[in-house]
């Protein structure tokens, strides 16, 4: 093969005097050997990190999620703490100068007149109390997730003054710190909503897809059924029976388990499609004839093909939890005080002559709309990397 | 089609019974009930006659009997106190919190949430249409761009958010009140020109709030759709012979990409109706929502059961009808006599 052959002997015998290299044309540059050997995990974070938004928006989420950890170090103030002197009093602006000379960050304080005629109290900033806001400092006293007692911050007021940023509610506790403690319930809930939901759909997708014949055919009608129902009347009534008498946490855990007890038809119905494309597989078979139970198979060889497009799955369907909190809260028959999430927040900002008023109330709406439109970013951009090699 | 349709309604009266048993172990669910509860009030006030009332009412909606029985009278397949009369027989029961037959005291409040819901899903399609096709044809121009956007803010605003904020700006701004669903001198009053044309001034404000996220969705979908079938080689056929834009449009990809449109009223109505039920209670419509509401809380069961069965009902109607447009639009669906998805 070294030679090229011509028409006979006229041609004289030629050999290239570059060393040859069979398979030149099938070399692969660095970067696709890098492709080619990367596992799919690896290749899917490289599609994701393409993604910009949906990058943002796990970033958004992680330092969401990151505050839920040391909520009462960011709060600047205590979950319950009240002041009764500022009782639905206006946020307060942050400022770094005062009367033209750099001060750092501080707050104006306020100065309080009853307005007899409209029996409101009117709160306007007093510019002659200029209190500069506390970094790393001692605050209110706080149970550290029930474990220990600290009182430290990593913003206070000043000594003696307020730092209401985000303004106060009806009995003068802090809207922000609220809201940041809200932020450990109004998460959480989504992910243990997901789990219940995740348990139910794969079980029953997996049954379904795997089996097929009328086993499929029941669940498919059952599947139907629980998705002609519209969620939150459902939802409203689910939680409407929870007795009174449970403790906070009983009802948190409650609420949870009615969320993922209607979401879960659409994920079943993925994992049925793929998995009745999936058991017609080779490697499906082999385990079958090696004698591998169902579970096995479902659990063990076919869920792990499609991981990805459950987590991208999970990922979108986690906002419709939240929200499904938020409303139930905000109707007031899901969580109660003194469990407090952005759904229980809202629940003051229901009547809407307070709303008027004191339209800061409103302000945990913020939060919600945040973290819903990251989770659907970012699972959009999880359910495109999903298929990495497309 | 007629067996297709045979067919649908078939599996609809299973559907139907899971509904109403799904209902009625909800409203079950909390321990006790409102007589009981009453009851205890009344003995220990010694109310002698409104004690005698309520027993008489237990008895005649058999609160004391077993649960199935107790199901089964409800949906007037088996006789009660009363003989055979149920949501079958148009007996909605009794509400105990007004003391009135349930249907009394829900009025046109089911009118009212059929309209509402009718007339969202109207404008959730009629809005998610043109800017659906719009989108695709123009891909990735700076309309499509910040059409998908607002897409995305629409997706993402929780729809009784929204009428709580709207709420507040038309307050605050403009100094209107934009709750309820009609002037309220009309409330309760029999349906006139004047009562209709009220509500038709009140209702594109829950209309708007309640359609925005479905739209958004149904906008995605269809462009999706839509980019799907503009790639394919039948369309590249028709460019090069010749066809005009328009024509090409609307003569093959548009038609193909309406089928998920049309199954999607499945997933639509179910979210309306959700999004209806809780926008209702912010906006105090005087719809089933609010209702629904207060006699979850109270234990009113007949009558929270009639609502959580109207609601359920209206979701399984529309989807039965959007199988049975399915099935007109696409023969694949109608020879299979399967089921549409």
């Amino acid at each position: 093969m070294s030679s090229i052959a011509g028409d006979g002997a006229r041609l004289e015998h030629f050999v290239a005097p570059e060393p040859f290299a069979p398979y030149e044309s099938e070399e692969l540059s660095a970067e696709q050997e890098r492709f080619y050997r990367a596992s799919a995990w690896q290749v899917m974070w490289w599609k994701f990190k393409r993604h910009r938004v949906a990058v943002v928006a796990a970033l958004i989420l992680a330092i969401f999620y990151g505050s839920t950890l040391v909520s009462e170090v960011l709060a600047p103030y205590e979950l319950h703490s009240r002041d009764s002197r500022h009782i639905f009093a206006p946020p307060q602006r942050v400022h770094f100068f005062h009367d033209g000379s750099f001060v750092g960050p501080f707050v104006y304080g306020y100065s309080m007149k009853l307005n007899m005629e409209a029996l409101i109290r009117e709160y306007t900033p007093d510019t002659s109390k200029v209190q500069p806001l506390r970094f790393f400092c001692q605050g209110d006293e706080y149970e550290f997730w029930d474990l220990f007692t600290a009182s430290f911050h990593l913003v206070c007021p000043a000594q003696g003054g307020t730092a209401f940023l985000l303004g106060t509610d009806r009995l003068g506790r802090d809207l922000l710190s609220r809201i940041i403690y809200g932020t450990r319930v109004s998460l959480t809930i989504g992910l243990l909503g997901i789990v219940v939901s995740f348990l139910i759909g794969i079980t029953l997708g997996g049954i379904s897809g795997y089996f097929g014949g009328w086993i499929d055919n029941v669940i498919q009608r059952f599947i139907e059924m629980v998705r002609a129902f519209p969620e939150l009347p459902l939802w409203m009534a689910l939680s409407a029976a929870l007795p009174v008498t449970w403790s906070p946490i009983l009802i948190y855990f409650g609420i949870t388990i009615i969320l993922g007890l209607l979401d879960w038809p659409g994920l079943a119905r993925a994992v049925r499609s793929k998995l009745l494309a999936l058991r017609e597989e080779d490697f499906a078979t082999a385990a079958v004839l090696m004698g591998a139970r169902p579970s096995r198979v479902i659990g063990r060889h076919l869920l792990p093909s499609f991981t990805s497009h459950l987590i991208a799955s999970a990922t979108l369907s986690v906002p419709g939890m939240i929200l499904g909190e938020t409303a139930l809260s905000f109707l007031g028959i899901g969580l109660r005080p003194p469990v407090t999430s952005w759904g229980v927040l809202l629940n003051e900002a229901q009547n809407i002559n307070v709303v008027a008023l004191y339209p800061w109330l409103m302000l945990c709406v913020v939060p919600v709309f945040v973290t819903v439109l990251a989770f659907n970013f970012m699972g959009d951009g999880l359910r495109d990397a999903a298929d990495p090699y497309k | 089609m007629l067996n297709y349709t045979i067919h649908r309604i078939l599996i609809m009266i299973p559907t139907l019974l899971m509904i109403s048993l799904v209902t009625f172990t909800v409203i079950k669910l909390p321990p006790g009930d409102f007589l009981s509860n009453q009851i205890a009030e009344l003995q220990s006030q010694g109310d002698k006659q409104a004690l005698e009332k309520a027993e008489f009412l237990r008895e005649q909606y058999g609160l004391d009997k077993p649960f199935i029985e107790q199901y089964a009278t409800w949906v007037g397949i088996w006789p009660g106190a009363r003989g055979y009369s149920g949501l079958i027989q148009g007996d909605w029961g009794w509400s105990f919190e007004y003391d009135l037959p349930v249907k009394d005291v829900v009025g046109d409040r089911l009118m009212l949430s059929f309209i509402l819901n009718f007339t969202t899903i109207l404008f959730t399609w009629a809005v998610a249409f043109p800017i659906g096709v719009y989108t695709a044809v123009r891909q990735y121009s700076w309309a499509d761009h910040s059409l998908t956007f607002l897409g995305y803010v629409g997706l993402a605003t929780p729809n009784f958010l929204f009428a709580l904020v709207l709420m507040y700006f038309a307050n605050v701004q403009f100094g209107l009140s934009i709750g309820g669903i009609m002037e309220p001198q009309y409330l309760g009053q029999s349906w006139s020109w004047d009562k209709a044309l009220s509500v038709a001034n009140h209702l594109w404000i829950p209309v708007i709030v309640i359609g925005t996220s479905g739209t958004a969705g149904m906008i995605r979908r269809l462009r999706a759709n839509l980019l799907d079938e503009l790639q394919k080689q039948y369309v590249v056929t028709a460019k090069a012979k010749g066809m005009p834009p328009l024509r090409r449009l609307i003569k093959y990809p548009l038609r193909m990409s309406l089928n998920p449109f049309i199954a999607d009223i499945g997933n639509l109505l179910p979210s309306v109706i959700s999004g209806s039920a809780i926008v209702a209670v912010v906006l105090s419509l005087q719809t089933s929502g609010p209702m629904l509401l207060d006699a979850l809380q109270s234990q009113d069961q007949y009558l929270a059961g009639s609502f959580l069965m109207f609601l359920s009902l209206l979701a399984a109607i529309g989807m039965f009808i959007s199988d049975l447009l399915l099935a007109a639009l696409d023969p694949r669906i109608r020879l299979s006599g399967g089921v549409a998805k």
